[in-house]
């Protein structure tokens, strides 16, 4: 009995071991601006998560910049000032400010529904960006920081510093991805889609909209600050323009490009955006805008679902992201 | 004394200039609940096309008012070209769809008009300082004002006015609020939503377009113009109560003067005043000051 | 029909051939071990604000002036080919970009780089990848006092020239000058600008007061506001770094004000788009331009590389080559071509990076805006020579030309190797040698 739930466990798990190790060996197969693309996507790919959650629940953020600039800035104000340079302690710092942040604003936000909640995230985060670009003593207003590749566990990664990001970046990526999805089966998780369905039942039914909202807001809050953590490391530059409207228009666009029906689509949307984006500047270097809005326009007429849909395109869109075998 | 009338005619003069480029915003939202980031675009092609044409007339020697014509038909040009062609090709396809992807096709649209520009007007700037130093200056509070911001005003308080005439006045107007209220019910009884939707959008689109023509004369027109203007406008709007013409107006105003405060006493905070104050009625009233309040969904 | 085509192969297989037994435009045979070509990135703004003044006026003047040097036998016999890319974009995307020109397109060198942000951002990695970089542009005078760099070169001034240049300027014109004014836009180098330019006066005139520090948004474009403030304060002097969008806005706005009459205006960065402005400029302007790049400056008729961009430039593009984007990069493309004929002359053969890179450091060489030293920064950064002028409507022109001038030598303006600017000022300029 228990050896056939181990197994079965296992045969579950056995696609994404593959997928996983497939990604491991992927880097020594690419040039190394496609393994620095795939690295910047992957950490992206956690901020545009936390969007998703909160599209989940019909939450439209606006703002997911602050998060991001807030992860990155961490990086950059204990590399400045604390003199830190380790890695996991600087994601335990990213997690714990942009973690603090969202609690402090979610209080507010918590109450707020559509273009309101939107709005009044971006306004959050204009006023960080505002602040970064006015703090100029301290954060270098928009010349930005340019933060030094952290120690891994203490290790120098020197010359292999591109692989080691994006190895690390792998590692973090692939746990949130599944600590998402385990809390997307819990009845917290089920709460987030419900309240999009019908609020008011959830009420009803006893649980709290406010609280199920709050808890979202907060989770998808530490997935912003854990992208920026990472992109500082691996991009060594961070800038005002983390939290700019357009670079959370970005996120948006993330989330909707990949579909938001399982975890695993923000991933799919992140790489593509930074491949698509990449290969527009290339080719187009003078029109590459018109090429992104072009590709953005068929998507959002043609396949609103995201690109997610194309893979699994009979999938309800309130269908839940995790896999019905749960619960 | 002077350092307040100069508040208050600075501050009048940014909120006029604030009212003209985020009423069109306000009115697409009231009418479409559609919140339209090219909306910065249609600015930045108004201004393009104002000073394109405007910089014709003064050089073909003519007299060199009728440049101030010019500006509005350009705007009213820009309007009628474009504001059809955008709702009736995309954005009457996502009605019906969630708010962040009409969102996202309004960005969309933003990101290929930038580039759509640069191919027809280049990156050079188009000058055309002309109209605003022709109806030269008045000495007020110990300083010389130009005239033009006066202008700025009065096209300002004639648009809003015309925009009140034509939705409370009006036929059309009764038709417009029908649709605001209930878009189904008022097709049901006969009203032709769709092309409710397309003049509604086209005269978003004019708006829009007017106040870049008309800040043509005052600034350089380049490439970015669309994106600056956007969030200020987002942010009015917003302040204002959303889809609420008069509150866009009180809005602007509150905007404009605070900006200019922070300017006279304290300028190292006239970019933080804004959103600060964007946030703060979002956290107090979050229908904006004037807006009404939203029906939840059940 | 397949007449037609046949003649269509025909006339193409004929150019065909002519490209291919034309003489190659090699004016000395190509030493040993040579590529086929030197591939050049070259990265700049080619949307947003700062593609109208610098990024497109860059672009277009690296391609006329590769052209040129390609006719007369590109570097060391080997042509010259271009990759350009779009500065433009998120911090990140800026150094994808890098990572693939380098990686990717196999680029030999970058030149690229206008705002200090992305000059901030792409040197670490330019040292991770072993990549030859010129920063053209950038004015950040931070990039070699806060590190020192391998693979990384500019080949124009920092800004300390801007500040300290219009100083001395100020003083020159109107020394009695009591109360000043700064009205620079609301970002990082903007800052710059301004500690550069008030520690400078206030070190040359100690009883300068400061009455307004105003900071308009980047590319806000509407300054009633601040006009008012400056009319009512009334300072001797206005320091501001406004540039592109924002410098003619300005310029549309203050002058029916009247404020270029009413207070001295120094602007330390544009004259980008001076010739655009026409009849529209304002006169009694200071203006400044990050170096020695007038249309009559440093002087054309004995400087003939300046002659003959001024005059291809113009052939082609139907305007003036104007700063300074423009200059900018030619003077990288001349740098990187002194350096590598330097270096296939010491090694007798093809040289590799470091060759390169040694025959840089503190090398010199002509360029339209004159002769050019790497001579601080350990030999990695440029002195230039600092001009201001004040504008006056030229009819000749047809825009505004440029009256008094007065050009700062490179030790009157620049600080010695291995001190930083500020530092530089606030000892007293030791050193200094002005005229």
């Amino acid at each position: 009995m228990r050896g056939a739930q181990v197994s079965r466990t296992l045969a579950g798990a056995a696609p994404w071991l593959a997928v996983l190790l497939a990604l491991a060996i992927l880097p020594r197969l690419l040039p190394d601006w496609l393994g620095f693309l795939l690295t910047v996507a992957f950490a992206k790919a956690l901020v545009v998560l936390g969007v998703a959650v909160l599209l989940r629940s019909n939450l439209v953020s606006f703002g997911h910049g602050l998060y991001f600039a807030a992860g990155a800035y961490t990086v950059g104000f204990a590399a400045k000032w604390l003199h830190l340079r380790e890695a996991v302690l600087l994601i335990f710092g990213a997690v714990v400010v942009s973690g603090a942040l969202a609690a402090l604003l979610g209080l507010f936000l918590a109450r707020y529904r559509g273009i309101f909640f939107g709005m009044l995230t971006l306004a959050f985060s204009m006023i960080l960006y505002s602040l970064l670009l006015r703090l100029y003593w301290l954060t270098g207003g928009t010349d930005g920081m340019v933060t030094a590749p952290p120690t891994i566990l203490g290790v120098v990664p020197g010359a292999a510093a591109g692989r080691a990001h994006y190895y690390l970046t792998l590692v973090c990526l692939a746990l949130a991805l599944a600590l998402t999805r385990r809390w997307l089966g819990s009845p917290l998780g089920y709460l987030a889609s419900a309240i999009r369905d019908n609020e008011i039942r959830v009420e009803y039914m006893g649980a709290s909209v406010r609280q199920g909202i709050y808890r979202t807001y907060l989770l998808s809050g530490v997935l912003g600050g854990l992208g920026g953590c990472l992109v500082a490391f691996s991009v060594g530059h961070i800038a005002p323009e983390f939290s700019y409207w357009t670079q959370s228009g970005d996120f948006v666009f993330v989330t909707v490009l990949g579909g938001y029906a399982s975890v695993f689509a923000p991933v799919m949307g992140s790489v593509v955006f930074e491949l698509v984006r990449n290969y527009a500047y290339a080719l187009s270097p003078y029109t590459w805008q018109m090429s992104l809005g072009a590709i953005l326009l068929l998507i959002v007429l043609f396949l609103p679902r995201g690109l997610w849909s194309l893979l699994a395109p009979r999938a309800p869109v309130s269908s839940p992201w995790t896999s019905s075998s749960r619960r | 004394m002077d350092t307040l009338t100069l508040i208050l005619l600075d501050g009048i003069a940014f909120a006029s200039w604030l009212f003209l480029v985020s009423a069109g915003l306000t009115f697409a939202y009231g009418v479409l609940r559609i919140l339209n980031i090219a909306h910065g675009s249609l600015y930045a092609i108004g201004a393009y096309t104002g000073a394109t044409l405007a910089g014709l007339v003064l050089h073909s020697g003519a007299n060199p008012f009728l440049a101030y014509p010019v500006l509005v038909g350009a705007a009213l040009l820009v309007g009628l070209a474009l504001g059809p062609l955008l709702e009736r090709g995309f954005l009457r396809r996502v009605y019906d769809q969630e708010e962040v992807i009409t969102l996202l096709l309004t960005f969309a649209i933003f990101l290929i008009l930038e580039d759509g520009m640069k191919l027809v007007w280049g990156v050079s700037p188009i000058i055309v300082a002309e109209p605003y130093a022709l109806l030269g200056q008045l000495p007020l509070a110990g300083v010389t004002y130009p005239v033009y911001s006066f202008l700025l005003t009065g096209v300002a308080i004639v648009a809003g006015l015309a925009l009140w005439v034509v939705i409370d006045r009006t036929r059309f107007g009764k038709l417009i609020t029908s649709v605001i209220h209930d878009r189904e019910i008022s097709a049901a009884l006969g009203v032709n939503v769709p092309r409710i939707c397309t003049v509604a959008f086209t005269g978003a689109a004019m708006l829009a377009a007017l106040g870049g023509a008309f800040t043509a004369p005052m600034v350089s027109v380049t490439p970015g113009i669309s994106a600056d203007v956007i969030v200020l406008a987002f942010a009015v709007t917003v302040i204002g109560g959303l889809g609420n013409i008069s509150g866009g107006a009180i809005g602007a105003l509150l905007v404009g003067l605070l900006r200019a405060t922070a300017i006279q006493f304290f300028p190292a905070l006239d970019l933080f005043v804004v959103y600060a104050l964007m946030a703060v009625i979002l956290l107090v009233r979050p229908e904006g000051l004037f807006g009404g309040v939203e029906v939840r969904r059940i | 029909m397949r007449a037609r085509s046949l003649s269509r192969w025909l006339v193409q297989g004929a150019v065909l051939l002519a490209i291919i037994a034309s003489p190659p435009g090699r004016a000395a045979a190509a030493p040993a071990g040579a590529p086929p070509q030197v591939t050049i990135g070259i990265v700049t703004f080619l949307s947003g604000a700062a593609s109208g003044p610098f990024g497109l006026p860059a672009k277009t003047a690296a391609e006329f002036w590769i052209e040129k040097l390609n006719r007369e036998g590109g570097i060391g016999g080997v042509k010259i080919v271009p990759v350009v890319v779009d500065e433009a974009g998120p911090t990140d995307q800026v150094v994808t970009n890098y990572r693939r020109l380098v990686t990717d397109q196999k680029v030999d060198l970058v030149i690229g780089y206008i705002s200090s942000a992305n000059c901030t951002a792409v040197p670490p990695v330019a040292e991770e990848l072993k990549a030859l970089t010129i920063l053209f542009d950038c004015g950040t005078n931070r990039v070699f006092e806060n590190a020192q760099y391998k693979y990384v070169f500019r080949t124009a001034a920092h800004t300390g020239i801007d500040g300290i240049g219009a100083a001395r300027y100020v003083l020159s014109v109107k020394p009695g000058v009591k109360t000043i004014a700064g009205l620079n836009p609301d970002y990082a180098w903007g800052h710059d600008s301004w500690d550069i330019f008030e520690k400078a006066i206030r070190k040359l005139k100690p009883d300068v007061t400061v009455v307004d520090t105003l900071w308009p948004k980047l590319m806000q474009g509407q300054f009633a506001s601040e006009i008012s403030k400056l009319q009512a304060d009334k300072p001797d002097v206005i320091f501001t770094s406004v540039w592109g969008g924002d410098f003619v806005s300005f310029i549309e706005q203050a002058k029916p004000r009247g404020l270029f009459a009413q207070s001295l205006v120094v602007i330390n960065n544009d004259g980008a788009n001076v010739e655009e402005l026409g009849h529209d400029t304002a006169d009694g302007i200071a203006l400044g331009f990050r170096g020695p790049h007038w249309i009559s400056i440093p002087n054309p008729a004995r400087n003939p590389l300046q002659q003959q961009f001024i005059d291809g430039y113009r052939a082609r593009y139907k305007k003036y080559p104007m700063p300074h984007g423009s200059y900018h990069v030619v003077q990288a493309l001349q740098g990187v071509k002194a350096a590598y004929e330097k270096a296939i002359k010491a090694g007798g053969r093809w040289p590799g990076v470091d060759d390169v890179i040694k025959a840089l450091e503190y090398s010199e060489f002509d360029t339209p805006s004159g002769r050019i030293r790497l001579a601080i920064g350990h030999g990695h950064q440029a002195v230039e020579e600092a001009v201001y002028g004040t504008t006056r409507f030229d009819p000749q022109l047809g825009f505004a030309g440029l009256g008094g001038i007065k050009v700062f030598p490179v030790k009157c303006v620049n600080p010695p190797d291995g001190v930083k600017v500020v530092d530089w000022i606030e000892q007293g300029f030791p050193g200094a040698e002005c005229p």
